[in-house]
């Protein structure tokens, strides 16, 4: 296949239009992780989430597009910032949210915390801490895909900041060399942490740090589902047919800080304002589905059972008891 | 419904804060997102946003106080329309102290490690695997990956030169003409991206082998060593185990200086979730690398490029395996244990026969295990002799001889008759020129020197 470097829907969106059915169906994915973030938000505020906590808020439609395209048996991965990866993974919002709150109930028993969430079951790699590591991880989730010669896909998310890391052009190289069906999805929210990535990347367009390697990529709006959408389709539709790696970045944007902790002096009000205001990925689809004719009441609805599937996550993770002392020697080695 | 903005927590570790400003006074109609107040934590002055939609009804700690604790109310928020409730707090000029919502915890209130089991057990005598035949070093770990490569197609090796060079010291020999390109994989020079590789393969239950050209250069791959293959299981609460096998040459080899000339066993000795094996001899070798291949877990394979032409005899056993974690008495004696691992177990073989001219009969342990270490061959070695002697080339300062001799302090002081002491590589970098190298490493003459003087 010809390399290829090219932007796709710009702002405003001219990705492929979805059908309704999708439209809504992204619309209930994107709204659960606004909702289950801006919840964890406020436990973390109250004491009951400790450590880091990165919120994806702002950037769902990424996931939620990439996601509708891929089948059971594609496996993920991703950075620190995995809330809304593994919720539209399937994994649970009781599991995750009990995670949080480093309860017995918890997808790693309270033993690993928002950074570091697995799951075999909906092959969920990883939550990784060190920035740019589940690239090259993700790599090798590709390769066994291919050792094992079936059709299926690994998707390795990694933010603007992690594409400066030394492990990811030796990940590009590998896959590109052993033609591993790996997407590489840069989510470019603008900053790594409190730097700017024009003050961090000499190179301006990363969907383009690929291409010594021959491998494509599309720079896409990735606040607009549709695009995200009609790109992760492309990216995956070259993955399966075997003709190696793909490099999708996706313009997005984080609303809050890069941690909880962060006071996020590094940009204006105004600037966060703007793109809530101008491109929020959830009110785009909500006027889209209005446009459409789905009535109000039918959303409404919708964000109802949302809010008390994540009440009920809330509840969960607060009145779920602690790991017992016990748990701190276990999972250190399997027997031989 | 009237619902309280509480004193968030904004770091991990903000436990009180101060209301720097409030910018929405009370009557205001705030949506969500909107910034209400500025609080100033510990590090810096963060803005708080609304979470839900309504009216700022009531602010009940004004601006400027200090000491606010987290989760302390701070303001009220009613839907349009809606007097505050008589019920809901008042404003209060200063904030009360609250207490601290989580008490720390006590070493003493700690859940006990569990015990380490038999210690004070007397060890199984090994198993006697019958006819042996002389092989080098480099013959028994090739055998090893082969005859594991037969019996597992989830069995891979990779690394650099490892297959149409047949590897860069020959240990891979002949396995890329038996298994094909798909097994036996040559990798260009990124270390850090090909560990990263295998890792995240291993993560899905394949099980690579990672041939390090030299253990020096796995520096580069270090945090995937630790932080992605030793950890994952315990972070992933036991979903997500990592069967994997990091094997290369380690520490001296020949005038090849300090760059190349590291010994490792300290730096993966210290880490939990992984598993180090040392082998020393051809049967070390192929048993403790089958072993490896076999183990559910991470497992580094610390070589010897010295050892690799050497011959030793070795089991022809088909199923011949060595247990990890277990130790071998390679010289049974009375006066004195040393306890070595690696080329250091030839150093001490040499010194226990020189003593043994003088008088002076020495109990040779081979560890062949670093990590489980077999603290309990040591120990009951230690009972029968009282004096303890640890031979490694690598540095001295929290060495493998460090831990040996404070297991051997904790579980049998009462039976030692002299210090322990440590022999081991010179606290320096590893000098080029001949001479120096040699001073550089532990001689046999050097052990013999440290068992005089405790006897």
């Amino acid at each position: 296949m010809e390399t290829t470097s090219e932007q796709v829907g710009a702002v405003g969106g001219n990705g492929p239009s979805l059908t309704r059915e999708q439209f809504l169906s992204a619309y209930h994915d994107m709204l659960l992780i606004r909702r289950f973030e801006e919840k964890a938000g406020q436990l973390y505020g109250m004491g009951l989430i400790g450590g880091f906590c990165h919120l994806y808020i702002g950037q769902e439609a990424v996931v939620v597009g990439i996601q509708m395209c891929l089948k059971d048996g594609d496996k993920l991965i991703t950075s620190y910032r995995d809330h809304g990866q593994m919720l539209v993974a399937g994994m649970t919002p009781r599991g995750v949210m009990a995670e949080l709150t480093g309860r017995a109930t918890g997808y790693s028993h309270g033993k690993g915390g928002s950074m570091h969430m697995f799951s075999r079951e909906k092959n969920f790699y990883g939550g990784h801490g060190i920035v740019g590591a589940q690239v090259a991880l993700g790599i090798g989730l590709a390769f066994a895909n291919k050792y094992r010669g079936t059709d299926e896909v690994a998707v390795a998310y990694f933010g603007d900041g992690a594409a400066g890391q030394g492990q990811v052009y030796e990940s590009f190289n590998l896959a590109a060399l052993h033609k591993l069906p790996c997407i590489f999805v840069i989510e470019n929210n603008k900053y790594g942490m409190g730097t700017a990535i024009e003050r961090a990347s000499a190179s301006h367009d990363l969907y383009k740090n690929g291409e010594p390697w021959g491998i494509p990529s599309l720079q896409v709006d990735g606040m607009d589902i549709a695009a995200v959408h009609a790109a992760a389709a492309q990216a995956v539709a070259h993955c399966r047919a075997g003709e190696g790696p793909y490099i999708l970045e996706m313009m997005t944007y984080r609303y809050r800080g890069h941690s909880m902790s962060d006071p996020a002096k590094y940009r204006t009000r105004e600037e966060v304002d703007h793109v809530r205001k101008t491109r929020d990925p959830i009110e785009h689809v909500k006027h889209i589905l209005l446009d459409a004719g789905v009535e109000d009441a039918t959303l409404k609805a919708m964000e109802a059972e949302i809010k008390a599937v994540v009440n009920d996550s809330a509840e969960f993770a607060q009145t779920s008891p602690e790991p017992d002392p016990s748990e701190l020697y276990t999972d250190v080695v399997l027997e031989a | 419904m009237a619902t309280e903005i509480l004193m968030p927590a904004l770091s991990p570790t903000m436990t009180e804060g101060k209301i720097a400003r409030w910018l929405k006074k009370e009557g205001d109609t705030i949506a969500v997102g909107d910034v209400v107040a500025e609080i100033e934590t510990d590090k810096a002055t963060m803005e708080i946003e609304a979470i839900e939609d309504g009216i700022l009804g009531r602010v009940l700690i004004g601006e400027g106080v200090e000491g606010v604790a987290v989760n302390t109310p701070i303001a009220i928020v009613v839907e349009d329309g809606e007097a505050v409730p008589d019920t809901m707090p008042h404003h209060q000029a200063c904030a009360h102290a609250a207490p601290a919502p989580v008490a720390a915890q006590t070493v003493s209130s700690l859940a006990s490690a569990p015990a380490t089991s038999g210690v004070d057990a007397a060890p199984e005598p090994e198993q006697d695997w019958g006819e042996t035949r002389e092989i080098t070093v480099r013959e028994a770990l090739r055998d090893a990956m082969a005859a594991e490569l037969r019996r597992d197609q989830d069995v891979f090796l990779l690394g650099e030169e490892v297959a149409e060079y047949q590897g860069a010291y020959k240990i891979s020999q002949g396995l890329l003409q038996e298994f094909g390109d798909r097994r036996v994989l040559d990798m260009p020079i990124t270390e850090h991206g090909f560990t990263g590789m295998a890792v995240g393969a291993a993560l899905t239950g394949l099980k690579p082998i990672v041939e390090f050209m030299t253990m020096n250069f796995a520096m580069q791959a270090i945090d995937h060593i630790i932080n992605s293959a030793a950890k994952t299981l315990y972070m992933s609460g036991g979903q997500m185990g990592c069967p994997i096998v990091f094997r290369g040459p380690n520490g001296a080899a020949a005038r090849v200086g300090a760059q190349h000339s590291q010994c490792y066993a300290s730096w993966y000795g210290h880490v939990p979730g992984l598993k180090v094996v040392a082998p020393w001899s051809a049967a070390d070798a192929k048993g403790l690398l089958r072993a490896a291949i076999r183990d559910p877990n991470p497992v580094i394979v610390l070589e010897n490029e010295i050892l690799y032409g050497q011959k030793f005899p070795c089991p022809i056993d088909e199923d011949f395996i060595l247990p990890i974690g277990k130790a071998k008495i390679e010289r049974a004696g009375t006066d004195v244990t040393i306890v070595a691992f690696s080329i250091a177990v030839g150093t001490a073989l040499e010194a226990a026969a020189e003593l043994a001219k003088q008088g002076i009969e020495a109990e040779v342990i081979n560890l062949r295990s670093i990590r489980p270490l077999d603290t309990a061959t040591i120990v009951n070695s230690v009972k029968k002799t009282s004096r303890l002697v640890t031979v490694e080339e690598g540095w001295p300062f929290a060495g493998i001889g460090s831990e040996v001799a404070m297991q051997v302090i904790e579980h049998a002081f009462d039976w030692l008759d002299a210090p322990p002491v440590r022999v081991a590589g010179v606290d320096v970098p590893m000098p080029f020129a001949a001479n120096l190298e040699k001073l550089a490493l532990p001689q046999p003459e050097h052990v013999v020197k440290a068992v005089r003087g405790l006897i």
